[in-house]
Formats: structure tokens, C-alpha cells, sequence
């Protein structure tokens, strides 16, 4: 397994244009969360030619809903959700400067093509270990469709946060990679 | 001499058992993770399941969510005939949710309408299944059910020709469409027989059944192992990175059918497998 590449948010066209599929990376910085409503709403006022809440360009949006902070704590469980559900808005996100995606499970073969034609890494982080992943967000603050509850945006500082990149900017694909090495006919 | 329940006492039990099941993994679905962790090959497959099980440490010591995704509340209850319950037991089950996803700080991911999606705020209303059973015992099982997996599950109404191997490879060809979605290594629950209906609610109950307990029928448990080493052949692994564990268990439940049909139902399960019951 490779060592930890740690990288700072935003990203970079180079930063990802060193990354493999494979590579274990430790995010720091802000990200931002969006899931299947946000992503509606953002991509709407994409099409409607209205400003986007945050500057995407450069960003690394986070597939999450998390639960609710208990006293003491500036997030509750925050694992990644699954990701086909935001293929429909992805492409319309790259194209305004999105440079990284955090979720969990395979993108459709035209999310894959326009990482590749728009230069952004689909990451996954470790599905359904929200209370560990917690640890690693320092601050989060709502910024926008705060109406959407559990499916707000936010803003998140996180700390070393571990990912895994799954797809690259080359068409390589962890996921597909793996599975051929343990598959038994 | 009737059993009298109060509502206001299953609401209570309800509140507590949703927050208890959504920040302690069992010791089953532990168990499994640990045996799990011995028999996968791959070294990163190896990393994940230790911290999955570092996860359910970190949730049990700070009562945290073990996954975001707090989920629909799903109970079955079998309500002995002996029972009379003072009140109503499905708003006081839903009380009991509204009171254990707001004070336990879980998420609330129901929405009113399918179409309109307006969050309901307060994780209601739960999904409740019930049996009249002979005796005097109320049980209260529930399974609050993540979305990523619940959508990987599906139902085919096979016709009687196409027996074990049909379902067979039903099974094992849904799990290897869901492939990375629904965090393997998950937990398939599988209905086979009854109707259309039936079946799926067959597949959901079956979840309910410990990891690590076979079907009592030997046929059933050697179909269960036989389905759960198609799966852990398919080299999906935990996350979907390419692995041997892909399914900790899979469980099935059968039902008398009608002569022409051999409806078969899968319900896929993450390993974050949340279930627990009470008695009352």
C-alpha cells in the first residue's frame, strides 16, 4: 500500500494531476458537503446563471448528511454517503472548478469522462465509520439551504483527513482494479 | 388476565432503544467484524475492518452515531394476545422515535413525500411490521435501515424451473451490482417464497436473525453458506477495494408459495448492521 500523501485544500491542477487511483491521501483545509438536494439547488442556479454560495473553484465537495453535534462536539457521525446519486450534477460542478469529490461506491462511465476532461479525482473515504471520521473535522459551519437540515451545505475545516483515490484524472479505477485481483470464477 | 402496557412505557423503551442501537454495535455484527478481520487477504481490506472496529469503540465510549446515517426506523413487533396496550401503539412507537433521534442527536432523514421531499424533522414515521403471537410478551425488534444498502435491495418473481440455482444466482448477481455501494462487507437478508410482498418483508426480518446463527433447517443453512461463498468469490472486499470479505452473513427466511411462483427477495445490509430488541 502506498504511504500517505498529505494535501492542503484547495486543490490544484497539479496536486491532482499527481494523484493514482489507489493513492491514500490526508486532507487539510475546507471542504465543502453536498448531497442530493444541495446538489440540485446548486446545479439549478448553475443553469439559471445565479452565484453559487462558495467558490467551487479549486474545491473538494464531501458526500455527507451528518447527525447533529452533541453538546461538546463541533459535528456528530460524518461518513461519506453513496455517491451515483450526485453523478447527474457532478459534470455541471467540474465545469465551475470542482477539483475533488469525497463519497463512497462507483461513478458512471460519463462522471469518470468529464474527471478526465475537467482535471477533478473522485476520492472515497471509509463508508460507515462516521463516529472515526468525526474526529479528524475541527470546525463546521452552515452556508448555505440551511432549510435542508441533515442535507445543508457546510462548510468543514478537517485535519489529516484519510481518503482513498478511487478515480483518477487518467481513467484508472480502483474499484475495478481490486475486484480482478480476489475474484474467484 | 390481560398483560396492560402503557403507551407512555413504550414510548420511553422506544426512545432509549433507538439511541442504544445506533451508538452500540452488537456483539454479533462485532464478533463477525473480528473474525473477519483474521480471514481477509488484503492487507488494505485488513486496515478497513480494523477501523470499522475502531469506529465501534469511538461510538460506544462517546454515544456517537456508529454511521451517519441513522436511517429509517424499522421495528417488527410481535404482540403476544395476552398483551393490552393502554394507548396506541403505533403513535407510541413513533413517539418514542421522535424522542430518541432528537434527544440521542441522530439524524433525521425521513421526508414527508416521496416526490416533494420535505424533511419531517424528527425521524418520523417509523416503518412498523406487526404479528399477533400466542402468549403474553410484547417484543420490540428494531433496525434502523441505512439508505445506501436499502437501495442495492431488490426482488425478482422467479417461476418454480428455476429453483435453488435461480435464487442462487439472484442473489449473488444483485450483490455484485450493489458492488462497492452499500460498505461491504454487508449483511444480505434474503425472503424466499409467500408473495410479492412477503418476500421482501421476509428478506428485511431475516436481518434480524444474530450473525453467526444459521437457518435451523439444514437445507437453508447449507443454502446460506453455499450463497455466502458465491458472494465472497465475487473479490468486491470490504469498501469494494478488492477483498475476500464481502459478506459477513447471509440469512434467509421461506414461506409456503403459490404453485406457479418463486418470488425471491434480497435485502442488502451494511456491516454497520444496527439491530436489537426488547421485551416488554
Amino acid at each position: 500500500m502506498s504511504e500517505w500523501i498529505k494535501l492542503k485544500t484547495p486543490l490544484s491542477k497539479k496536486d491532482v494531476s499527481t494523484l493514482r487511483a489507489g493513492d491514500r491521501v490526508l486532507l487539510s483545509g475546507k471542504v465543502y458537503t453536498a448531497r442530493d438536494a444541495a446538489h440540485k439547488r446548486l446545479v439549478e442556479l448553475i443553469q439559471s446563471g445565479g452565484k453559487l454560495p462558495f467558490d467551487l473553484e479549486g474545491q473538494v465537495i464531501y458526500y455527507v448528511g451528518p447527525t447533529p453535534p452533541p453538546p461538546g462536539k463541533v459535528i456528530g457521525s460524518a461518513g461519506p454517503t453513496t455517491s451515483y446519486r450526485m453523478d447527474p450534477y457532478a459534470p455541471v460542478l467540474m465545469e465551475k472548478g470542482m477539483r475533488g469529490m469525497i463519497g463512497k461506491g462507483s461513478r458512471s462511465d460519463y462522471v469518470k469522462d468529464a474527471m478526465k476532461k475537467f482535471g477533478c479525482v473522485y476520492f472515497a473515504a471509509v463508508g460507515g465509520a462516521g463516529a472515526l471520521l468525526s474526529k479528524r473535522i475541527k470546525a463546521s459551519k452552515v452556508v448555505a439551504y440551511e432549510d435542508l437540515g441533515p442535507e445543508a451545505v457546510r462548510e468543514l475545516d478537517v485535519e489529516d483527513f484519510p481518503v482513498i483515490v478511487i478515480n483518477d484524472i487518467y481513467g484508472s479505477d480502483l474499484y475495478e482494479e481490486g475486484i480482478k485481483k480476489y475474484q474467484k470464477s | 388476565m390481560m398483560k396492560k402496557i402503557a403507551a407512555s412505557t413504550i414510548a420511553q423503551k422506544v426512545r432509549d432503544l433507538c439511541i442504544e442501537a445506533n451508538c452500540i454495535l452488537s456483539s454479533d455484527v462485532l464478533q463477525a467484524l473480528e473474525r473477519a478481520e483474521k480471514e481477509e487477504e488484503s492487507q488494505i481490506g485488513r486496515e478497513i475492518i480494523s477501523q470499522l472496529i475502531d469506529n465501534a469503540r469511538i461510538a460506544r465510549e462517546e454515544m456517537l452515531p456508529l454511521c451517519q446515517d441513522t436511517g429509517v426506523a424499522v421495528f417488527f413487533v410481535e404482540m403476544g394476545t395476552g398483551v393490552f396496550i393502554e394507548g396506541d401503539l403505533i403513535e407510541a412507537i413513533n413517539e418514542g422515535v421522535r424522542k430518541g433521534y432528537t434527544e440521542g442527536y441522530l439524524r433525521k432523514s425521513i421526508v414527508s413525500d416521496p416526490l416533494n421531499r420535505v424533511n419531517t424533522g424528527d425521524n418520523t414515521p417509523a416503518i412498523v411490521h406487526v404479528d399477533i403471537v400466542p402468549g403474553d410478551e410484547l417484543k420490540i425488534f428494531f433496525l434502523p435501515k441505512g439508505g445506501g444498502s436499502e437501495n442495492m435491495s431488490g426482488i425478482k418473481m422467479l417461476t418454480p424451473a428455476a429453483g435453488k440455482e435461480g435464487v442462487i444466482d439472484f442473489v449473488v448477481q444483485k450483490v455484485k451490482e450493489a458492488g462497492s455501494n452499500p460498505c461491504p462487507p454487508i449483511v444480505v437478508g434474503v425472503g424466499i417464497g409467500g408473495t410479492f410482498e412477503k418476500a421482501a418483508i421476509l428478506a428485511k426480518k431475516a436481518l434480524l436473525r444474530p450473525l453467526g446463527m444459521r437457518n435451523p433447517r439444514p437445507d437453508l443453512a447449507s443454502l446460506e453458506e453455499e450463497i455466502l461463498t458465491r458472494i465472497n468469490n465475487l473479490g468486491i472486499g470490504p469498501q469494494g477495494f478488492g477483498g475476500r470479505i464481502t459478506a459477513l452473513a447471509v440469512n434467509i427466511l421461506t414461506h409456503p408459495c403459490h404453485i406457479t411462483a418463486l418470488p425471491v427477495a434480497v435485502n442488502i445490509e451494511c456491516h454497520a448492521h444496527r439491530h436489537k430488541e426488547i421485551v416488554l
